[in-house]
């Protein structure tokens, strides 16, 4: 072996190290290519990593708050620092997220940090998935990656919703609730999926300590693989990036990883925590102790459940009183909205890139990413349903606009029901002629009218267009 | 085809860093003020803490890394823009080629052994399928529990969340109370609204419940059929009851008839009668299951 025996001075510790951990990975090549991988800069492509970094925070957050609470609905006396709540029979689980609020220095703000936390992870998971959408990022060779990240979207939201669920105060046993009637709605299986789930008949003994086990471990663990799944396809099939000068479809212009890239990551990773810590501190978030303890015979109005689950509250609200009943056997109404409407929603998400390949007829790969402008279908269809899933999430607001407004419920609930179907077809119409405009206005070959079939058969042939 | 403003991988060095003065002091300034938030943060925490303060000063903490990084990657670094090749993510024909051969060659040493391939397959399925037999232990049949509440075990004394008996006159008339069966007070599947309705207020009972409500007092499930949030707000005016979660609207005048809104069945109604002493008792269960529909409801 050619180890040197030390008569000349000592390298510096680090190198020291590097050392030792190469002789046994052999690591160097790798890591050298590591330094120099090119990523293109766009803003836009930010917003994943924002994703990422709540993901940490939520991850180191939640650690420190699963040291103080405990998820058991056995009932116990409150005997806390809280004054109003004093002798009140909770939950221990609702107990002791409020020794954690009020008795655990730097509980609260932990708390409250790990709560806006998991709000901006499922909007920037959302805004992301926008993205790719929009810039038409989702197509050959990034089908798989598009799929995981929408697995992703509902791992997201469902442990948002069983993370508040946990505190057993009133809004939140109000949520699991719904829950359990909507799982409860699905033919056939409902009646054993509640029971199994919940462990007999609403509210259940157990369901607090199975969801602190799907919040704390299944969910998070399910998530960490499959965002390192998605990571790695990225790595694998390189960023996509806009066409400009000297890009094409088979190189990718950016900067290197080391040092700029990698600096400016992680200085964004520290901007999302100071966002996050500065709302948790000055920024009250699902006070519990105001809502009380959970009871099944009360509730208040203005519910609320967190922002990402208001579409589905919002649909629950809209959906006439209708049931399919036959032979003695019934659809409940909530299956409608609370498992139909999900199911078909998440259904196309997954079969996007192959209905969108199927009409265009377009299966090459693409690394460049479109301008929304310069798909006019794609983009009006894009806002079309974020328009349709807006008005069902501010129609979970439709008792608090009518009492703002001082409006009647009912009127506004009508609005909700003709505006869910009449809103999203304009919004498609004034998307499409915006697209047209600004393409026209950028040069891009376009036709004043062109039917849907010419539009899909130029889809076809324009993916290079925005280049020229 | 020259590219502006991109070379090509491994041509390293040329980014020479740039050197801007103001800029890496304003980096400085961040870092500091960075690490003098965090000596704060610890005088704070260790005087008793503060939920805003340790917000706040967090949030300079890390932002003060943040924006010094950002600040000095963007100002002080360097940013030579170069370009990466991006190779066919498709194998070729010949890898493709040589997998399928290596692969087959290992297969035929396996040999036609078609019957142990399928024994193992089945074992692996029946594996398989034993294990699902243990989501059997996580719950009970759903059986009669959802068509049965603690009201259905004979007549029974009407108590308020306390405990406390229910005499005709403890509710005024307009008046609303909830009431639950005497010693099942944490039922989830019993909480029932009583009413008390006026005089004039003309009630129409359904067919053979004519004898179900006493002296005006008339009592439903509480739980919305929609999907069972409690149905709290009673509009005494209209004789309506709004449940807060979904805006469904019951006419308590009509049997608890669903008028607006995503519910679809009537509340179930309780009997009621008056024993003795003078107390609301329930004379047997619900008109139906409580709560939320579920596909066997009505079997």
């Amino acid at each position: 072996m050619t180890a040197t025996r030390p008569r000349k001075p000592p390298a510096p510790v680090t190198r020291r190290v590097a050392r030792w951990l190469d002789r046994r990975l052999g690591a160097a090549d790798f890591a050298r290519s590591a330094l120099n991988k090119v990523f293109p800069d766009h803003w836009s492509f930010m917003i994943g990593e924002l994703a990422l970094y709540c993901f940490v925070i939520l991850i180191l957050t939640g650690i420190y708050l699963t040291f103080f609470f405990d998820p058991s609905s056995n009932v116990v006396v409150y005997h806390g620092s809280y004054a109003p709540l004093q002798g009140v029979r909770v939950s221990e689980a609702y107990r002791s997220a409020l020794d954690l609020s009020f008795d655990v220095r730097a509980g609260l703000v932990m708390r409250q940090i790990h709560h806006w936390a998991a709000l901006l992870f499922n909007a920037s998971i959302v805004v992301h998935l926008a993205r790719v959408f929009f810039t038409g990022a989702f197509r050959r060779p990034r089908e798989i990656n598009w799929m995981i990240g929408v697995t992703l979207l509902i791992l997201a939201v469902f442990n948002g919703f069983a993370g508040y669920s946990l505190l057993d105060d009133q809004l939140s046993g109000t949520g699991l609730r719904i829950a359990y009637s909507i799982t409860l709605s699905i033919p056939l299986a409902g009646t054993w999926m509640a029971s199994l789930l919940f462990g007999g008949e609403f509210p259940g003994a157990d369901i607090i300590s199975r969801l602190y086990v799907i919040h704390i471990l299944l969910l998070p663990a399910l998530i960490a693989v499959l965002l390192s799944a998605h990571l790695f396809l990225v790595v694998r099939h390189k960023h996509t990036q806009f066409a400009g000068p000297g890009r094409r479809e088979d190189n990718v212009v950016g900067e290197r990883m080391w040092p700029t890239y990698a600096s400016k990551a992680l200085g964004l990773f520290f901007l999302t925590a100071a966002l996050l810590c500065f709302l948790g501190g000055l920024v009250q978030i699902n006070p519990i102790w105001l809502f009380g303890p959970f009871s099944p015979a009360e509730v208040s109005s203005a519910s609320q459940p967190d922002w990402y689950m208001g579409w589905l509250d919002g649909a629950l609200r809209i959906m006439p009183g209708w049931e399919v009943r036959a032979f003695g056997f019934e659809i409940p109404n909530p299956f409608f909205p609370g498992v139909l409407l999900a199911s078909v929603t998440f259904a196309l998400l997954y079969l996007w890139p192959f209905l969108e390949a199927r009409v265009t007829g377009d299966r090459a790969e693409h690394h460049l990413d479109d301008r929304p402008r310069q798909r006019p279908v794609r983009t009006a269809l894009g806002t079309a349903t974020l328009s349709f899933y807006s008005i069902l999430f501010l129609g979970a607001a439709s008792d608090v606009i009518a009492s703002s407004f001082r409006v009647s419920v009912n009127g506004v609930l009508w609005t909700f029901r003709i505006g869910v179907f009449v809103v999203p077809p304009v919004i498609a119409f004034a998307t499409y002629r915006l697209c047209k405009e600004l393409s026209a206005r950028d040069g891009l070959p376009t036709r004043s009218r062109v039917t849907f079939r010419q539009t899909f058969r130029r889809l076809l042939f324009s993916s290079d267009a925005a280049s020229g | 085809m020259a590219e502006p403003g991109a070379r090509h991988e491994g041509e390293r060095g040329a980014g020479a860093p740039r050197t801007s003065a103001s800029a890496d002091a304003l980096a400085a300034v961040c870092f500091a003020v960075s690490t003098l938030a965090a000596v704060v943060l610890a005088v704070v925490y260790w005087r008793g803490g503060n939920t805003q303060a340790e917000g706040a000063l967090l949030a300079v903490c890390t932002g003060g890394i943040g924006a010094g990084i950002v600040v000095w990657a963007k100002q002080s670094m360097p940013h030579d823009e170069v370009a990466e090749h991006r190779g066919a993510i498709e194998s070729t024909e010949e890898e493709v080629a040589a997998f399928t051969a290596d692969y087959e060659a290992g297969r035929e040493g396996l040999g036609r052994r078609r019957l142990l391939l399928g024994l193992a397959a089945s074992a692996f399925g029946a594996l398989g399928a034993a294990l699902v037999f243990p989501v059997r232990s996580l719950g009970p049949r759903p059986g009669k529990d959802l068509k049965h509440t603690p009201y259905g075990d004979g007549p029974v004394r009407l108590v308020t969340e306390d405990g406390t008996p229910v005499r005709i006159g403890d509710v005024a008339p307009d008046g609303v109370l909830t009431v639950w069966p005497e010693g099942h007070t944490d039922a989830g599947d019993a909480p029932t609204l009583l009413i008390h309705l006026r005089r004039e207020q003309q009630f129409r009972p359904r067919a053979g419940r004519e004898d179900w409500t006493v002296d005006d007092h008339v009592a439903y499930s509480k739980l919305c059929t929609h999907v069972g949030c409690p149905v709290g707000l009673y509009q005494a005016a209209s004789g309506l009851l709004l449940c807060p979660c979904h805006q469904s609207t019951f006419d308590v005048l009509d049997g608890a008839r669903p008028v607006f809104g995503p519910a679809a069945r009537s509340l179930p109604q309780l009997p009621l009668a008056v024993n003795a002493d003078g107390e609301l008792i329930a004379r047997g269960d619900f008109s139906g299951p409580v709560g939320p529909g579920f596909w066997d409801r009505d079997r």
